[in-house]
């Protein structure tokens, strides 16, 4: 089953006097349960399909399909609630909300679902215990490490179980130890959940964790090979 | 706690002093309009109060068109035996029967037209502050006396006094010249300068006589217990008339619209300058929820990146300012309050006050009067401006590009 289609994707953007290709007839598959890396240098056009992908930018021209859903075709309510349901990011700066705690910072997304305070209660402890951060759950994001803070967004971004996961260079922010322990924690994720990733990273320590790595240079796909995961 | 409430309660903190200064703008303009409304609805009550106390009432029963022509046939008939009749309904001793001529009054040196009322001697001092006011001599004893009470200025300009007799000339109910000696018994100060010098007083069955009424009158003068009892103990007064007798009931507003209209005109001047206070405390609020929502662009931007739509981000917004406009409102009330109670015991007053209460027959030193209604007024008048000027804000996240805001800084 296909999780992610984009058909002859096209973004441009101007930059002074200058138009940058971010995307140039971009076309790619991604079935349900896979684990993709997006490599590119900087400016290759990978945050931007993250984007396109996750409803946060439109393209110029082209298809994106979510499982069965036309993003691109969608409102801004429709997008909104399409990232709510189906769509979990995790971002390259974190970016918790500052004024609550670990536990609350997870809760958030389930209590804009509608999920009730007990399960969202319940739901949350167990994922922060999943991704390692037990008896850290009152601890607002000023009181924790890098790692600790992208393991509370991941926790953010899986709690809801959603179909598909964005990260955008989930580990540039880490040392190397802590994003070794941040990909394990997404290889497991992906294999119990069988979560759809898709990690945007010019980490190369990253594309040894993932099956499938596409590499992009100048809005075009120029490498899609299928590996096997570390 | 709700998630969210949690959110915009931590929120409104991130920059204390900030919202610690906004809300003090709040509770300054609240105590502020507190203090001003609870003294505004003070002084309203007194000059109401006094006026009506003087010689209107609460309310009249008339013969219809008299209010507006005062013409000396329009009469109540049997206006004591309506006014008893009443009285006993009622089980109210503040009604009093009036008539009402126009006649010429002359001392042995001088002539001035005057409005003469007949007044009921037992009754009248319930109804009207006159009787109370009498400087020299005395009030009246018997209905059928041939007496005069007079105002001070009257008795001036007549050069008479106590003891001294004066001659009415004027026209009966029947259109008979109408004519009387009677003596002065005594002399009041309202310190009204046109009450004192326009009208003199007479005992009712006096006044019947000398101008023919035959039992009848011109007012039957009613007081409710208090201002705000006046529209039912009107509607009660208008099931007890005779039906055969074709009376109306005016209540004070129709009696003296002159009060009213200078009441609505200083509520016109004073909601002016109100309007301008709540304006500014707006203006603080917008300014500290634009400058809160431009400096969580970011942030704003990423938990929309989550799924949350832009509306329920705005009704964040409106909730943190709530959140602050309660604060404000709760301590401005409690503070107006308490402002104002002092004042209730000790009074106000300024330079130059005594001259212009003068004028609306009120005494020199104002008690503002506190009540639920004047200390949550003003409050609830900014608390409502403050979300409207929140509203902007709110409404300005419905243009925020989630891309071009997770790049802010």
């Amino acid at each position: 089953m296909t999780a992610v289609r984009c058909v002859d994707l096209c973004k441009t953007y101007r930059q002074g006097d200058e138009d940058i290709k971010a995307l140039d007839h971009l076309s790619i598959e991604i079935d349900s349960g896979d684990f993709v890396c997006l490599m590119s240098p900087s400016g290759g056009g990978k945050t931007t399909l993250l984007n396109a992908i996750g409803g946060l930018d439109l393209p110029d021209s082209g298809e994106v399909w979510v499982g069965d859903q036309r993003v691109d075709r969608m409102s801004k309510g429709e997008l909104a609630d399409l990232r709510l349901a189906n769509i979990g990011f995790v971002f390259q700066a974190y970016n918790l909300i500052p004024v609550l705690t670990a536990q609350e910072n997870v809760e958030f997304v389930m209590q804009v679902q509608g999920v009730p305070s007990a399960e969202r209660r319940s739901k949350s402890l167990a994922i922060l215990e999943e991704v390692g951060l037990e008896g850290l759950e009152s601890r607002r994001p000023a009181e924790m490490s890098g790692g600790q803070q992208q393991r509370v967004a991941v926790a953010r971004a899986i709690v809801s179980r959603p179909e598909l996961v964005l990260a955008d260079e989930p580990t540039a922010n880490l040392d190397s130890r802590t994003s070794a322990e941040l990909m394990e924690l997404f290889v497991a994720l992906n294999e119990h959940h069988n979560t759809t990733f898709v990690i945007a990273t010019h980490d190369q320590s990253v594309m040894k964790y993932t099956r499938r790595l596409v590499r992009m240079r100048d809005g075009r796909i120029v490498e899609d090979i299928a590996q096997h995961a570390a | 706690m709700n998630i969210v409430l949690r959110l915009a309660w931590r929120n409104l903190w991130r920059h204390s002093r900030r919202t610690w200064l906004t809300i003090g703008a709040m509770v300054f303009s609240n105590t502020l309009l507190v203090f001003m409304i609870s003294l505004q609805f003070g002084m309203y009550a007194l000059m109401v109060d006094n006026t009506l106390k003087v010689f209107t009432g609460h309310m009249q029963v008339q013969a219809p068109g008299y209010n507006d022509d005062q013409k000396m046939r329009q009469v109540v008939p049997d206006v004591a035996g309506l006014a008893a009749s009443l009285r006993e309904s009622l089980g109210s001793d503040e009604i009093a029967a009036r008539g009402w001529a126009f006649g010429l009054a002359s001392s042995a040196e001088r002539s001035y037209g005057i409005g003469i009322y007949g007044v009921e001697p037992d009754f009248e001092p319930r109804v009207s502050s006159i009787p109370g006011l009498v400087t020299e001599g005395r009030f009246f004893t018997d209905t059928n006396d041939p007496a005069i009470v007079v105002g001070a200025v009257l008795a001036r300009n007549l050069r008479a006094t106590i003891g001294d007799e004066i001659t009415l000339l004027g026209t009966g109910v029947d259109g008979s010249f109408a004519a009387a000696v009677v003596t002065i018994v005594g002399i009041f100060d309202s310190s009204v300068v046109d009450l004192d010098r326009s009208i003199a007083l007479m005992p009712l069955g006096a006044f019947q006589d000398v101008f023919f009424m035959n039992g009848a009158g011109h007012q039957v003068v009613l007081f409710a217990d208090s201002l705000s009892a006046v529209g039912t103990l009107r509607r009660e007064v208008e099931g007890l008339l005779p039906d055969g007798d074709d009376l109306v009931v005016h209540d004070w507003d129709a009696l003296q619209p002159g009060l009213k209209q200078a009441i609505q005109a200083d509520i016109s001047s004073a909601f002016f300058m109100y309007a301008i206070l709540v304006i500014l405390v707006a203006f603080s609020v917008l300014n500290t929820q634009l400058m809160s929502v431009l400096e969580r662009t970011r942030e704003f931007g990423i938990v929309m990146a989550l799924g949350l739509r832009a509306g329920r981000l705005g009704r964040l917004v409106m909730l943190e300012t709530a959140l602050m406009g309660f604060i404000g409102l709760i301590l401005g009330a409690i503070g107006g309050a308490l402002v104002t109670s002092w004042f209730t015991a000790n009074g106000l007053s300024f330079p130059g006050m005594q001259e212009m209460a003068a004028q609306f027959n009120l005494p020199a030193r104002v008690y503002p009067s506190v009540s639920f209604l004047s200390a949550l007024l003003g409050p609830l008048v900014v608390f409502l401006f403050t979300l409207l000027a929140a509203a902007y804000p709110a409404l300005r996240l419905h243009k925020v590009r989630i891309v071009d805001a997770m790049r802010t800084n």
